[in-house]
């Protein structure tokens, strides 16, 4: 039974319904890994009696032939997620103690759908990081290191937790939420899969916010295929949230045909950066190799404008989170410093609750929206995010998906990025235009770096052509093959 | 009524200083709730009086991952409203985060609409007593989510917060600065409440705080540019904001003649003492930092929505003064009164449906609204209906009693709800127009005061004494006509 | 654009986060590090462009007037850290 960690979803699937195993018996593998686990600090609250009531629940349903698409499938939820009567911190001090009394919408299909809660996972604080470092319950350990060597790496981030978790095989699948790469990223330099898909296919309600028009939910798991059957059931659209599209979610299992001839394939220019090390253009030639070799057609596009992809974000999502954050305040939840009077009050508790990223942030936002500064950065901002993706639209007339690397390099060492923070957010370089054009993406881990590190590729696609980019990322996993596994050293 | 010149006009609104005249410039802003079920962009009740944060939503508490969706019903009654004030209606429109941290906005932001409001100019007609009209302009219409309530007076250290208020649709229209004294300030208030009255899109009750006003005043002598304004806030009585701005113009005037210059301050009203006070310390100048809601899609509306919405527009007050000058042949200023309310005027118009249409603005204006403001009933509990009312009327037209008598019988319909007719009849207040009997009683009265009669000779006010001598004989039922009449007559010889 | 201390205490204090004397160049340096960064913005024209107003294709969803929320005092106030009778505490507000 100790292989049953090992299996991804699809397999967890059909061995429920042939009734080679409960899924207890899964809940129960997973708990015991989840707690052998606990040097990556992945897990920020386990939760494994109410698995356990869960798979009990899953369990019925099996043997009465009721089975839901995600029956018994243990999942990681990152702590962004509001989740009725368990915790949700987001990562940071200030929302310690805070018990949500309703459930996400994201966490709710979940379980309408039968999957299991394993626990709340490590994220940077508020979304805000590429590696998990910001976190106020410590960093998450990557759970591959370098060959020979025993440095803590970084998981990537935000969504580091759900990284490792998945990769650690802690649990088959994990919820993430990427709002400048934080799936994408963190699943390349951690050697699964992620996807953001466009903006307005999953539902924000009940996900702490970060970036309004920014933030989306999406799977994390080891292979397309789970990542494919999470989205089935994560997406779709929610009246509660005005930013919701109310679109049919397709199949996006069925999408996985394996077939891509005759697809255009662009390659923009502009993701070739000075200073890239050779090992991601090497990995880049070799997807560009898989795909044609597939028979889809390669073509060389130009997306003018990526290189202000990254300075403009660092603008609109620090401006909108300035703003988000505004209620973490003391009042109505969550940590409260005493003041002498509401200013102080509100002072003390805010400088005490945020760490040091987040109010960087909030400060940069509270900037770039003041008065005599707004037209200068947010509405130039604003003018340059439409640039960028104006630029993707012309790209489709000669394009249906493009490819290009996830990271500019692979995982580092705790504590080496974390004094400059241009140097972190350059980690999401290749992410964030996906994010400021609403596109939807996905990492599929391609390869590894001279040092031994798992790297990703990248797809990114029309809106609401998910099926496309999942289609496309099955067949680069399949050509890819990519089967290295972490050494397990966190027992 | 003298016409007067513009330049009289102006300076018959102008404030005596101690070195010459000054004139008074004022804007206000009123705050006025959507009359809707549920909130702007939370499906929790809007109901007064609830028990603390029962009508509060996870939304409207800003917890975490919380999301507005916005009240089509909200959109439609400030669309609404905006034609009501012959306001251009804006089919695109965008809502805006004002961000600013108080206990009472929860997100630390206020969901409003800055650069691109749902409404444009629009102009509201407001009636002066010497029949002079007054054309303020309306700046803008927006659309914004109301705040809690913090009570301080609970608790020596702490404030104890109540969200029940927070995110209910407010209405914000904003006045451009026309107003030139504390009477035109509270006639537009008054003028501004009856319309939306009309319209329905607030109920607009100042007590309970559905409607409030934000005044702004400055001053200036005549000619000269504008002053430094002053905004006193959340003013909910018309009596107040005139008093307030009374003060503050004095206040400003008298700072500026003693060599001061005016710092531009809130301020609120202190009831007690009848004086303004300054709300907050200079230096808080608030920085809003202003950006398009991302939560949000601008707001599009259709243009066939709007005729639509147009369609169903009550006749409105001016409309309707217009109206009632040219049908039933009122002053002006009847005309204003009666239509000041919707339902008022509808009953007006029961009662003057084919009848004499100045007799029944009289009964209406002096002796209905008379007593329900006595008895602090609102017209549509008015225990005399209009049908009654018209009827009593009728009695008086066609000489069943006297006018007199028939103020009685109104007293006694007020009080029991019983129809005119009936009252009469029972009571026997029928008036005597037998012109026999009532010469009967006269001759009598003349027969027995000789002396009297010999002093009418000499003044002719005498008859008065005889009248009352006949009414009182008669218990006031004596046609008063036929009375004097047959006095006249007799004592005429 | 660049910030000095008196606009790193000022907008601390618009954003509601106390910050103590000594923290204040460095957060001086850190912020001007970022605003030198994103300057680069200025090379781009955007004479013409509209700012982007949504990231999708979507109209603004209107619903309907009914009460369909709120009615769960308890919930609202359960996660608070000073309540009293139903109401949230905090210190007064100096007017």
């Amino acid at each position: 039974m100790s292989t049953l960690t090992d299996l991804t979803i699809a397999e967890m699937r059909d061995g429920l319904a042939a009734k080679k195993f409960s899924a207890k018996d899964l809940a129960q593998a997973h708990i015991d890994a989840i707690e052998g686990a606990r040097l990556l600090n992945a897990f920020l609250v386990e939760t494994p009696d109410k698995a356990l009531a869960m798979a009990e629940e899953s369990d019925k349903h099996i043997s009465k032939g009721t089975a839901r698409p995600l029956e018994g499938i243990p999942l990681g939820i990152k702590d962004l997620f509001c989740t009725r009567g368990v915790q949700a911190t987001a990562g940071s001090h200030i929302l310690e103690g805070f018990t949500p009394t309703y459930e996400s919408t994201i966490t709710h299909n979940l379980w309408h759908d039968g999957a299991i809660m394993m626990g709340k996972t490590n994220m940077d604080e508020f979304a805000m990081g590429s590696s998990n470092e910001t976190s106020f319950f410590g960093p998450v350990k990557n759970p591959w290191r370098r060959p020979g060597s025993n440095a803590d790496l970084v998981p990537g981030g935000s969504s580091g937790g759900s990284a490792a978790s998945v990769a650690a095989k802690l649990v088959p699948g994990a919820t993430g939420t990427d709002t400048g790469g934080s799936i994408r990223q963190p699943a390349a330099v951690t050697g699964i899969v992620g996807m953001k898909p466009t903006y307005g296919r999953c539902s924000r309600w009940g996900v702490v916010a970060f970036a309004s028009s920014l933030d989306q939910a999406g799977p994390m798991a080891r292979t397309v295929r789970d990542a494919a059957i999470m989205l089935n059931s994560m997406a779709g659209h929610d009246p509660k949230d005005s930013t919701s599209l109310n679109v049919d979610v397709p199949d996006f299992e069925a999408a996985l045909t394996g077939d891509v001839k005759g697809l255009r394939i662009g390659v923009p220019k502009e993701y070739r950066v000075d200073g890239m090390p050779e090992a991601i253009e090497k990995l880049w030639q070799q997807g560009i190799e898989w795909l044609r070799a597939a028979g889809a057609e390669i073509v060389d596009i130009s997306l003018p404008h990526t290189k202000y992809a990254l300075p403009a974000y660092y603008i609109v999502a620090p401006a909108e989170a300035s703003s988000n954050l505004a209620r973490y305040d003391g009042v109505r939840y969550g940590q409260r410093e005493e003041g002498q009077d509401i200013t102080d009050l509100y002072e003390q508790t805010r400088a005490a609750g945020f760490g040091h990223e987040v109010q960087r942030r909030v400060m940069i936002g509270t900037y770039v929206l003041s008065a005599g500064y707004y037209d200068a950065y947010y509405l130039k901002a604003q003018k340059v995010r439409t640039l960028i993706k104006q630029d993707f639209e012309k790209a489709w007339d000669k394009v249906d998906a493009i490819l290009t690397p996830t990271t500019p390099g692979p995982a580092f060492a705790i504590g080496e990025k974390s004094d400059d923070p241009l140097e972190m957010y350059l980690n999401d370089i290749f992410t964030v235009t996906a994010n400021m054009s609403g596109l939807p993406g996905i990492s599929v881990p391609a390869g590894l770096s001279d040092d031994g590190l798992p790297l990703g590729l990248q797809v990114i696609g029309k809106a609401l052509d998910e099926e496309c980019v999942f289609r496309v990322g099955g067949v680069l996993e399949n050509a890819a093959n990519f089967s290295a596994r972490p050494d397990v050293w966190w027992k | 009524m003298t016409t007067k010149s513009p330049e009289q006009a102006k300076g018959q609104k102008h404030i005596q200083g101690a070195t010459g005249p000054w004139e008074v410039v004022i804007g206000i802003e009123v705050h006025a709730q959507v009359n809707s079920k549920a909130k702007l962009f939370s499906g929790a009740s809007t109901t007064f009086g609830a028990e603390p944060n029962e009508n509060v939503s996870l939304v409207d508490a800003a917890m975490p991952g919380m999301l507005p969706v916005i009240n089509k019903y909200c959109v439609e009654q400030a669309i609404r409203t905006g034609l009501g004030l012959n306001a251009q209606i804006n089919l695109y429109s965008v809502f805006d985060r004002k961000n600013y941290f108080y206990p009472d906005l929860p997100q630390g932001y206020q969901i409003s609409q800055f650069l691109q409001p749902i409404v444009g100019e629009g102009i509201v007609e407001v009636d002066m007593p010497d029949g002079s009209v007054v054309e303020v302009g309306v700046e803008r219409l927006h659309l914004e989510q109301d705040a809690g309530k913090s009570i301080h007076d609970l608790h020596p250290k702490m404030s104890y917060v109540d969200l029940n208020r927070s995110g209910v649709a407010l209405m914000e229209i904003v006045s451009k600065p026309d107003l030139r004294s504390s009477e035109e300030a509270g006639l537009y208030v008054t003028k501004l409440r009856s319309i939306l009255r009309y319209l329905g899109t607030c109920d607009g009750n100042m007590e309970q705080g559905s409607m409030r006003a934000d005044v702004n005043v400055s001053v200036r002598r005549p000619g000269e540019e504008l002053g430094t304004r002053c905004e006193i806030k959340n003013m909910n009585s018309v009596r107040f904001i005139r008093a307030a701005i009374e003060y503050e113009a004095r206040r400003q005037v008298d700072v500026i003649e003693e060599g001061g210059t005016i710092d531009q301050e809130t301020l609120l009203f202190d009831t007690v003492n009848g004086v303004t006070r300054s709300m907050r310390s200079k230096e808080e100048a608030h920085d809003y930092r202003y950006f398009p809601d991302p939560d949000l899609l601008p707001l599009e509306l259709d243009k066939v929505w709007v005729e639509d919405i147009k369609a169903t527009l009550p006749e409105l007050p001016d409309e309707k003064k217009k109206r009632f000058i040219s049908d039933f042949g009122l002053s002006p200023y009847d005309a204003s009164v009666l239509v000041a309310d919707r339902d008022r005027a509808a009953y007006f118009e029961d009662v003057a449906g084919g009848r004499d249409a100045k007799m029944a603005a009289n009964w209406v204006t002096s002796e209905l609204f008379g007593a329900l403001k006595k008895m602090d009933v609102d017209i549509t509990d008015s225990p005399v209906k209009a049908e009654e009312l018209g009827k009593l009327i009728d009695l008086i037209k066609d000489d069943t009693i006297s006018g007199k008598i028939a103020k009685q019988v109104f007293e006694i319909m007020f009080e029991t709800g019983q129809d005119p007719a009936h009252i009469v009849e029972e009571r026997g207040l029928k008036q005597v127009t037998d012109t026999g009997a009532i010469e009967a009683v006269v001759d009598e009265i003349i027969a027995a005061n000789p002396d009297k009669a010999e002093e009418y000779k000499q003044k002719p006010k005498a008859l008065g004494w005889f009248v009352g001598q006949v009414m009182q004989r008669t218990q006031g039922k004596a046609n008063p006509k036929t009375v004097n009449e047959l006095l006249k007559k007799k004592l005429d010889g | 654009m660049s910030v000095d201390q008196k606009t790193v205490r000022r907008i601390a204090h618009l954003a509601r986060i106390a910050i103590k004397d000594e923290q204040v160049e460095p957060m001086v340096g850190e912020l001007n590090g970022i605003l030198a960064w994103v300057e680069q913005l200025g090379e781009v024209d955007t004479d013409g462009v509209a700012p982007m107003t949504s990231v999708v294709e979507a109209k603004l969803p209107l619903r309907e007037d009914e009460v369909t929320d709120g009615g769960y005092p308890k919930d609202v106030v359960k996660n608070a850290p000073a309540t009293e009778d139903g109401f949230f505490m905090v210190p007064k507000v100096l007017e």
